[in-house]
């Protein structure tokens, strides 16, 4: 029996078939042509014969009878097989022999590797980008369970942000056809695909600071009255502190408004950030109010090591670094010794920095 | 005419668990087979309720909003989010309990969104809180010699809050199946700080109307109905509480039958899930299914 690509061959041919290099036309004879052969006047038979075993026609039959056909979804898989830099035009012999050997590419923290199984048919593996050290790996076979993965870091903590540079480690999907390794990726990283195929196609909505504020109710209608046309310097401190590639994988497209781009860098991850996420909603809800308290003048008594000390634990909380510090290596600012000496020479019976009150007594 | 579910829930920033019921729920009715997608999307994590329209591939969505009442998150919030064109608070014609659905275009992705009550109010929720009764006490026939409380947040904000707490109190009742019911609240009269006051009987059945387990279902009402000093050392259930034993349930929202009410509420809106809901019915309801 011939396979189920040359069947789809001959029922498609009428309507003609134009893709990767493949030509196929019907007018009461077959036409057949790749870069390698143009073969006109063939029978049935013949068009079987010379399709069966053709990688041309495999690869035809995958991309419109297997990879899901929604476009960013299509988009995407072909994105992935055919890796940054390399060119579409390759031929399929040069493309299936790269896939023999597998084509990686990375999304944010996933490593994505296709191969090339019977057919034309695709095999996607999908791991961790830093899990490529042979260390042994969970495995897993259904995307629904890149929800479970994605909830926990590697400390068990859990992640609010899914595109936060914290996904845990030590897992993989070894073997996930094409929708299937869509449908994780979505678990990972929701939206990141039909947003970047929108970005390619020029079709990405961008709803910028200002006007996602105005479209706030509730208890975060309060962010709107940050804006007092007095500038966007508010704004690029949310953006310093929430969204640079530090803290979120998304590339923020979003600016203070369609005229005003924030000096604060976007970042360079590859799926675009289309507008303010929840969490920098609600995080802009505490900063509004905290921008909205009047300053007052204190006088502290600090040694110049003390003051240091002070910014730098500000910088190691705000960098995530406070777990790194050893215990023991005391030169460090936020080192738990050295801080619990500066909480017992400065701070007062009620935890008052040098005594002073926050508000007048 | 392919089409796809969308099951939209709160989630949440802090609670890793919040989002647990919505992906169980989906689960359940993945594994029906009634729709060609199913999608999870919520208001604090993602993906959010502004991009999931986008990430499915239908033509004809339903969405249906994880929600306990009618009120600014089903009525506000999901509407615009998911921007249905020509949407407004009349679009159901609720007196507050009575949403079923309406039909928008979603001006983003041009969708044909089927926007469904909340399953907080629909009938067949009466039943997931007597499931849950069922559940907790281990008694397939509990109802006789019971008290049961439905406890609702209650806000004086929104009085569609207290409106479906009741609703589904009352509608109990009229089943004759517990020997009192009563709709208790957090935040207002008659509290759930009284639990033992409003009953007679001495075993009381206690289910949440929450969605998820969190702060309130796991904190707050444990220790403000005396079933503990500090949650985090834990109560029995039963657990004796002057003179009662309350049979503490949890929310109510992650009652494998919950799954039922979401496909009751796209039943509703037109979709072909009979089948799918006899499934529902004979997974989650111990003694006629597996």
């Amino acid at each position: 029996m011939a396979p189920e690509y040359v069947a789809a061959l001959i029922e498609t041919a009428p309507d003609g078939i134009s893709f990767d290099g493949l030509h196929v036309e019907y007018d009461g004879q077959y036409t057949f042509q790749t870069p390698a052969v143009e073969l006109t006047e063939l029978s049935e038979a013949a068009l079987r014969d010379v399709a069966a075993g053709s990688p041309y026609v495999t690869n035809w039959y995958f991309w419109h009878a297997r990879a899901p056909q929604k476009d960013d979804r299509w988009a995407f898989l072909r994105w992935v097989e055919d890796a940054p830099g390399e060119s579409t035009t390759d031929s399929i012999h040069d493309r299936y022999e790269a896939l023999e050997d597998g084509v990686t590419t990375s999304w944010g923290q996933l490593e994505i590797t296709v191969t090339l199984g019977s057919a034309g048919q695709r095999e996607y593996r999908l791991s961790h980008a830093a899990d490529d050290d042979g260390s042994e790996l969970h495995s897993y076979d259904d995307p629904l369970q890149a929800r479970e993965i994605a909830r926990l870091d590697d400390d068990g903590r859990y992640r609010p942000l899914k595109t936060a540079p914290t996904l845990g480690t030590g897992w993989e999907f070894s073997d996930l056809g094409p929708a299937a390794l869509v449908e994780a990726v979505e678990f990972f990283y929701p939206a990141t695909i039909t947003n970047w195929h929108r970005e390619q196609t020029g079709t990405l909505d961008v709803s910028h600071w200002t006007e996602t504020m105005e479209r706030q109710s509730g208890i975060y209608q309060i962010v709107e009255t940050w804006d007092r046309g007095e500038g966007h310097e508010h704004v690029e401190w949310v953006a310093e502190s929430c969204c640079t590639d530090s803290q979120c994988l998304k590339r923020r497209e979003w600016q203070y408004d369609e005229e005003t781009e924030l000096e604060t860098p976007g970042g360079d991850g590859i799926f675009p950030c289309r507008e303010p996420c929840s969490l920098v909603i609600s995080a802009a809800r505490k900063f509004t109010k905290l921008d909205a308290e009047p300053t007052h003048s204190y006088e502290f008594e600090l040694t110049p090591s003390e003051k240091e000390q002070l910014e730098g634990l500000i910088d190691a909380v705000a960098e995530g670094r406070v777990d790194e510090i050893r215990e023991a290596d005391i030169g460090k600012d936020a080192n738990r010794y050295r801080t619990r000496f500066l909480r017992a020479r400065r701070f007062d019976e009620d935890g008052r920095l040098c005594g002073v009150p926050t508000e007048e007594e | 005419m392919p089409d796809a579910l969308v099951i939209a829930a709160h989630g949440s920033h802090l609670n890793p668990g919040s989002a647990a019921p919505a992906f169980d729920h989906a689960d359940r009715i993945r594994e029906t087979g009634a729709f060609d997608e199913v999608r999870e999307t919520f208001w604090k994590e993602e993906p959010a309720f502004r991009e999931v329209l986008r990430t499915v591939d239908a033509d004809e969505v339903y969405v249906v909003p994880l929600f306990i009442s009618e009120g600014y998150f089903t009525e506000e919030i999901i509407p615009r989010e998911l921007r249905l064109d020509g949407w407004s608070a009349d679009s159901w014609d609720s007196d507050g309990t009575s949403a079923t659905t309406a039909t928008l275009t979603a001006t983003d992705t041009g969708q044909r969104v089927r926007y469904c009550g909340p399953v907080g109010t629909h009938d067949a929720m009466s039943e997931v809180i007597v499931q849950r009764a069922k559940s907790v006490t281990g008694d397939p026939d509990v109802g006789e010699g019971f008290g049961l409380a439905v406890v609702g947040h209650g806000t004086k904000r929104n009085e569609n809050s207290a409106k479906a707490i009741e609703y589904h109190a009352d509608r109990i009742r009229t089943m004759d199946r517990f020997d009192e019911v009563q709709a208790l609240f957090m935040d207002e009269d008659p509290e759930i700080d009284d639990v033992t006051d409003f009953f007679d009987v001495s075993d009381i059945v206690v289910v949440p109307l929450f969605i998820a387990d969190g702060y309130h279902t796991q904190e707050d009402i444990p220790e403000d109905m005396g079933l503990t000093d500090d949650y985090r050392t834990g109560y029995e259930v039963p657990e004796r509480v002057d003179g009662h034993d309350i049979w503490y349930a949890g929310a109510v929202g992650t009652e494998p039958l919950l799954a039922d009410v979401v496909l009751e509420r796209t039943a509703e809106a037109g979709a072909d899930v009979q089948a799918a809901i006899e499934q529902i019915r004979n997974r989650t309801t111990p003694g006629t299914g597996d």
